[in-house]
């Protein structure tokens, strides 16, 4: 009985916290329009959580094309059709590895930043200041964060994927001397603007849940040290998981 | 003031990147793409197959193993019922015998389709536009099959008659076929 009453009250407790951060999210999107008058929060926020993101994202996008062409060579070379090698590492690269792998790097990098900043103004009593001067913390601090965040998340996977392939195509031309011409020409053969589609719609789909997530938990974090340490963990743990999910179900619907 | 630069100049960069990648990735790596560079020096050739296979645009033609061109047009022959290909070779490749005749072959196992050209012996040379008279269709799979498994009924039909007799010439019936 009494451990009923815990699972009901948990079930209770994140049906709550669904509802508290959708309502977030629509209380955002109401206030984006006006948001969007002052573009130079809004183009600030996008060099904190993109041009700063860059790096890692660019070195992890080499790393993960590497592998991926060493992976699918020895994969292929037993069917004898290592030629399939570009449309196999630009597939995967574009559909999955590219929005995923960027959407978890950026909840790694960004989203903390974004959670850690929001939740030390907040412990600081930066946002009650704010409303005290009767600035919308909302429309000043937070909706820029978020639009920025939204703004950056598609471009870096694109990045991502991009120098992915030309990592599979080192591996794959340069060191295990796959033809060029039949890894360029296969992949373009095989590759169709629905599959650049999916990659666009997954990483912008994946950028709304990263920045909101790490908005909400950096705005109603608990104004303590603490607090702020544990919001930026469960920034990173929620957006994992909800990354993941949602990467399914799109993959699913786009099937 | 110098901070606003180099924030606006990393700004514009991540999003020049950005949107240069999303470019490259839906002009570059699908069909629907749009060639910036060129071509170098070439000339067109055209070929009827019976049956193209699942042959693609941009895939190679070859000859002795050798890339001299791509494929860049499959078209349909109505009157004909035959396939169309146009393919583009290299400038540097003038010299192919007018009598010389296109397969269609596989790469790999199960890798896309290529056009072979075998040299033929003519001592005049294929020109801009002109059309190889002699091809052969691609190797369908489950064609073959079908032959085999219609020489194994045969096989079967026969050895009621006669089964030391028919064994031995079907074998390497079924062999030639797989070449």
């Amino acid at each position: 009985m009494k451990l009923l009453k815990e699972v009901w009250l948990s079930v209770f407790e994140s049906l709550v916290g669904l509802g508290a951060i959708v309502r977030f999210l629509l209380r955002l999107v109401a206030e984006a329009p006006r948001a969007l008058l002052r573009l130079d929060l809004i183009a600030q926020q996008v060099y904190n959580s993109g041009a700063l993101s860059l790096v890692i994202i660019m070195l992890s996008g080499l790393f993960v094309g590497m592998v991926l062409g060493l992976q699918g060579f020895q994969l292929l070379q037993r069917f004898g059709s290592e030629e399939a090698l570009g449309t196999a590492a630009t597939i995967g690269l574009v559909k999955e590895l590219g929005p995923v792998v960027t959407a978890l790097l950026f909840a790694g990098r960004a989203g903390t930043a974004l959670a850690s900043e929001l939740g030390l103004m907040r412990a600081t009593d930066q946002i009650s200041a704010m409303e005290m001067m009767a600035v919308d913390p909302i429309r000043r601090v937070v909706v820029p964060r978020f639009l920025g965040g939204v703004i950056a998340m598609p471009l870096l996977a694109a990045i991502f994927s991009v120098i992915g392939i030309y990592g599979a195509q080192l591996v794959g031309v340069q060191i295990m001397h796959v033809d060029a011409g039949s890894f360029w020409s296969q992949m373009r053969a095989a590759v169709g603007l629905s599959d650049i589609n999916e990659g666009i719609v997954k990483s912008c789909i994946f950028g709304v849940a990263c920045s909101l997530i790490a908005v909400y938990e950096g705005y109603y974090a608990t104004p303590t040290a603490e607090g702020v340490g544990r919001a930026t963990t469960r920034t990173v743990v929620t957006s994992a998981v909800v990354i993941l999910f949602l990467d399914y179900l799109i993959t699913a619907a786009f099937l | 003031m110098r901070k606003s630069t180099t924030l606006n100049l990393g700004t514009g960069t991540f999003v020049l990147l950005g949107f240069a990648a999303l470019f490259f990735l839906t002009t570059q790596t699908t069909s629907r793409g749009i060639t910036f560079f060129t071509n170098p020096p070439h000339y067109e050739l055209t070929a009827k197959f019976d049956n193209i296979g699942d042959l693609k645009v941009g895939a190679p033609v070859s000859m002795s193993g050798v890339e001299m061109g791509r494929v860049t047009k499959i078209a349909f022959d109505s009157k004909e019922y035959k396939a169309v290909v146009s393919m583009r070779i290299d400038a540097r490749y003038k010299q192919i015998p007018t009598d010389s005749d296109a397969s269609i072959y596989t790469q790999g196992l199960l890798g896309g389709k290529f056009i072979g050209l075998t040299a033929g012996g003519a001592e005049t040379y294929l020109k801009d536009k002109d059309q190889i008279d002699f091809t052969q269709s691609a190797f369908v799979l489950e064609n073959l099959i079908g032959q085999v498994l219609a020489n194994f009924t045969k096989n079967a039909g026969q050895t009621d008659s006669g089964k030391s007799k028919t064994d031995a010439p079907a074998e390497p019936k079924t062999s030639e076929k797989t070449k």
